[in-house]
């Protein structure tokens, strides 16, 4: 089993995990002033990344913290693990 | 009007508890008071208030006198206290963390601990635990909140020699737990004895 590595307890096994979903999806400035369009964009319209994307994941069996995680969609390898306060890492 | 008593949700386990051999040995820990404490920064300030430094760092737990701290989260930990009811932990824990920021609740009633103890306790835990226990890496101090048997708990070591842990689990899945760890010591008892 692969093992994810929460930026708090260390390497842990997959099952642990729960998915977020895409990260850094940032809430509407003018929350007011959205059209239902705009809504259905905001709430509804992910990336589909082949390769490097980043993502939400939650130590649920853990600490159940959030943190995110640039994963490579087509190997599912998780390349960098990063707190929410981090800034998203550059990636080659 | 029946009189209600609280009633440990292993009692039924205690006779198969008393007939593990002393490698495998499991005992019911009795009930302590637990108060789940959020804090947003610890420091001199929180450690005066609660007089006890709270560990930061992640999967620990100190020893506070008359119980435990165990690290939850950056921002999250749990206290015990052997000597105090529910009540009076969670009002003392509450009136030093509130002036700064933080609260205190009362889950008294949501775990209770396992006292697992022996040679072989280590190999029972590892047939489902992903954790590597051993004592290099698990020594005394180190806590996790982890998956046993599936089912979830937090565990803690309280030696150095990788003989002697607790098991905090909910007490709804105490008796399945009971029941794993039971099946996990099997190979660890002998024929004639069962």
């Amino acid at each position: 089993m692969q093992l994810i590595e929460c930026p708090w307890c260390g390497p842990r096994e997959e099952v642990e995990f729960s998915y977020g979903g895409q990260a850094h999806v940032p809430y509407p400035d003018t929350p007011g002033e959205l059209t239902d369009e705009e809504w259905a964009r905001y709430v509804f319209f992910r990336d589909n990344t082949r390769g490097r994307f980043a993502e939400r994941w939650h130590h649920s069996a853990g600490c159940r913290r959030w943190f995110n995680a640039i994963r490579d969609t087509a190997t599912y390898r998780f390349e960098r693990v990063y707190r929410l306060d981090e800034p998203r890492p550059v990636t080659p | 009007m029946a009189e209600l008593l609280r009633t440990h949700p292993l009692m039924a386990w205690s006779r198969a508890f008393e007939r593990l051999p002393e490698p495998v040995g499991i005992t019911v820990e009795p009930f302590v008071a637990t108060a789940d404490v959020r804090l947003a920064s610890v420091g001199a300030a929180a450690s005066e208030a609660l007089g006890v430094d709270l560990p930061t760092v992640p999967n620990t737990w100190v020893p506070t006198g008359t119980g435990r701290a165990v690290w939850l989260g950056p921002d999250e930990w749990l206290l015990s206290s052997t000597t105090e009811t529910p009540e009076q932990l969670e009002a003392r824990i509450r009136a030093a963390v509130l002036p700064l920021g933080g609260s205190a609740t009362d889950v008294s009633a949501q775990r209770i601990g396992l006292r697992l103890t022996g040679a072989r306790v280590r190999d029972v835990l590892a047939k489902g635990c992903s954790i590597d226990l051993h004592p290099r890496v698990f020594a005394r101090g180190s806590s996790a909140q982890t998956s046993l048997g599936q089912a979830g708990v937090v565990l803690m070591a309280l030696s150095d020699a990788g003989d002697d842990y607790v098991v905090l689990v909910r007490s709804s899945f105490a008796g399945y737990l009971a029941d794993w760890l039971l099946d996990a010591a099997l190979e660890f008892t002998t024929t004639h004895d069962s």
